[in-house]
């Protein structure tokens, strides 16, 4: 007895050549990114090892350029994250378990409206209205809380300091923190909060057992993601904030450190030469910190996913 | 026969409830807010007749909502607890943040309304800023430059997007389909500015240094717009059920039709939401064209040779550049701000639109 051959499918062209455009358009990407990571690469290595009399911009070598850049873009950032993380939270709690159900999906769409100002009007926004009003504020920090460091210093008379701009960051990185802390406050088990509700406990503490522990990997992976935004975002910072080349703590001053987006786009239409050259290779640094920002977030995420139900 | 338990004495002594002793009458909330606002109000007044200066009303608001989170917390903490009282303390916070985030997104829209109604007008919509000095000239070049970036941009990530969601859902298996899910990850987040700073090098590499042109603008928006149509057009794919497939296979269609045919059609309308959100998000995209692009003051029609302005540069740039006099630079950006974001509303709300009116209906 034989063992019949198995039936072939019959070869199509059709197929052929739509499975190998489908796998042409999956490889563009990897070779998209290659080519991102070679050019910025080969374009960036002249600048490591230049100095100041081959490229205008450096005071002295390229690392001591590149570091109060890099201060200021992680302080920014990390400011923005500390005010975002809490109203984000808040917020998503408030659409998830605090707003009439008829009501969450349109305040959640109030919400993501944020997320369509360009990034440009934000910058308008902030010099034009924001900063000025902060003003008054700043003087009265400085004023009654001046004895903490971070509010000593003369108080800018224009509100353009690093705190304003971070402030402006942390309202463009609120809607997505909120989207994906209020996804993940909408997975809990219904069961859990009806258990804890039938224990007698009052909302708030419903929220505090059942919905936060829940939740907390979403939690975590959305302020990394915000971070991952605030270190990239460029516009609103170069448009808000009035720097200098320093690594300073003081938060409402008007000498503040700059941020590597913000430097580039400020100092890149008028770069030559080598300059050029200097501003890529912040580029490209600035690619790498968001790149390990955003897989430390995927690996939390995937990390936690086994157990929580929230990717 | 049962035996009747005889009732403690205590029990029919004037009880109050348990389930409803020590709460705060219903209006309570709203008594103690009016009450906070009209103190902070008091304050307020008699420090603009100290000082002369105008009432602050948002400060007024501001202040008076800051004051009810702890007098709403020490009222309750008097009458129903320390429990209650944390409640309601939550609540009031939950509720403050999402009024806080209101605040700069009402401002934002009374700014750019308000200052951008100034400019925009018929004139504003068909000059150019050519020979433009001072006062008049328009964003005619700039919004040219953003539909023929924004198209060129969308005619390449569309197609690569979606050929790579279908190998992603339909073909992918093994390294290639993890590799090629894992770097469209790593894309999400590259910043927009390196973006720009890959298209610039790779053009100024093959034309030399300093070529600024449409296309190498279209190119960088081009890397952050794959990476959204990748993810939506996925999860929008996955969605069609795998019986439609099955069926169509059973009636010995090939796997291309089968998606051009079946699995397409029946996702079309969440796919085109997606790139119309996509779409929407790199629309705005700033600092890659500043880069990549630059700006001019004159229309230019080909994306092959020379700078290109768009709508967002020209707002960067008429800010940045102020000439004399200076409000007439002002006015420029707030309505180019106003069309702006007129446009990305559109296209937001045109997307849900779709989603709702066409997607397909499973019901039987």
């Amino acid at each position: 007895m034989s063992v019949t051959a198995p039936i072939k499918a019959k070869l199509r062209v059709g197929d052929l050549i739509f499975s190998r455009s489908a796998v042409f358009a999956g490889s563009m990407i990897l070779v998209t990114l290659a080519a991102v990571a070679i050019f910025l690469v080969v374009q960036s290595l002249p600048a490591m090892a230049a100095s100041n009399e081959e490229a205008s911009i450096l005071t002295t070598n390229f690392w001591a350029y590149v570091g109060p850049l890099l201060f200021g873009t992680v302080w920014a950032a990390a400011l923005a994250l500390v005010v975002a993380l809490p109203v984000s939270i808040g917020i998503a709690l408030f659409i998830s378990h605090y707003a009439p159900r008829r009501l969450a999906s349109v305040l959640g769409y109030i919400v993501d409206l944020l997320a369509a100002v360009p990034s440009v009007v934000f910058g308008l926004w902030g010099i034009g209205v924001f900063a000025p009003a902060l003003v008054t504020a700043y003087a009265w920090l400085n004023e009654n809380l001046g004895w903490i460091p971070l509010f000593s210093g003369t108080p800018s008379a224009t509100g353009r300091t690093i705190l304003t701009a971070a402030l402006v960051l942390a309202v463009m990185v609120l809607p997505i923190m909120t989207a994906i802390c209020r996804e993940v406050f909408l997975q809990t088990p219904v069961l859990h909060e009806e258990a804890a509700l039938a224990l007698g406990a009052t909302r708030w503490e419903m929220i505090r057992t059942a919905v936060l522990p829940f939740g907390r990997p979403g939690i975590i992976s959305a302020s990394v993601l915000g971070l991952g935004r605030a270190l990239g975002e460029t516009m609103a910072v170069a448009m808000v904030l009035s720097a200098s080349p320093v690594i300073t703590f003081q938060l409402i001053t008007s000498i503040n450190p700059n941020t590597t987006a913000a430097n580039i786009a400020l100092s890149f239409p008028e770069a030559y030469g080598l300059n050029v050259n200097v501003l890529i290779a912040t580029g490209l640094i600035l690619f790498i910190v968001t790149f390990a920002v955003n897989a430390f977030a995927r690996w939390i995420v995937s990390r936690r996913k086994e157990f929580s139900g929230a990717n | 026969m049962t035996v009747q338990t005889e009732r403690p004495v205590e029990a029919a002594a004037p009880i109050s409830n348990s389930l409803t002793a020590g709460r705060l009458p219903k209006s309570a909330p709203w008594t103690i807010l009016v009450v906070a606002i009209a103190v902070a109000a008091a304050v307020f007044g008699v420090v603009s007749i100290g000082t002369g200066a105008g009432f602050n009303w948002g400060g007024a608001l501001f202040v008076g909502a800051l004051l009810y989170i702890p007098s709403i917390w020490l009222f309750s903490t008097l009458v129903e607890g320390r429990r209650r009282a944390m409640d309601r303390l939550v609540t009031a916070l939950v509720t403050g943040a999402f009024l806080l985030a209101m605040i700069p997104l009402v401002s934002l829209a009374i700014t750019v309304i308000t200052l951008g109604a100034a400019r925009f007008d018929a004139d504003f919509f068909s000059m150019s800023m050519r020979n433009v000095t001072g006062e008049g000239g328009g964003a005619l070049h700039a919004i040219i430059g953003t539909l023929f970036i924004t198209g060129a941009a969308a005619i390449i990530s569309i197609p690569v997007g979606l050929m790579t969601s279908i190998y992603l859902v339909e073909y992918g298996r093994g390294r290639l389909a993890r590799g090629i899910t894992f770097f469209v990850d790593v894309m999400t987040g590259i910043p927009s500015i390196v973006a720009g700073l890959f298209a610039y090098s790779l053009f100024a590499i093959f034309l030399g240094p300093g070529t600024r042109t449409g296309i190498a603008g279209a190119v960088a928006l081009s890397l952050l717009m794959i990476p959204v149509v990748v993810r939506s057009s996925e999860e929008m794919l996955r969605l069609v059920p795998n019986e439609l497939r099955e069926a169509a296979f059973a009636l010995g269609v090939p796997k291309w039709l089968t998606i051009v045919k079946v699995v397409l059609p029946t996702s079309i309308a969440g796919i085109t939401t997606g790139i119309m959100l996509s779409i929407a998000r790199v629309i705005g995209e700033t600092a890659p064209l500043l880069i990549a692009a630059g700006f001019t003051a004159s229309v230019n029609y080909n994306l092959f040779s020379d700078r290109m302005q768009s709508l967002p540069v020209y707002v960067y740039t008429q800010y940045a550049n102020q000439g004399n006099p200076p409000e007439a630079f002002l006015d420029r950006a707030w309505a180019a701000a106003l069309t702006l974001i007129l446009i990305v509303m559109a296209l937001n709300l045109i997307a849900r639109l779709v989603a709702r009116f066409f997607a397909p209906k499973f019901g039987r």
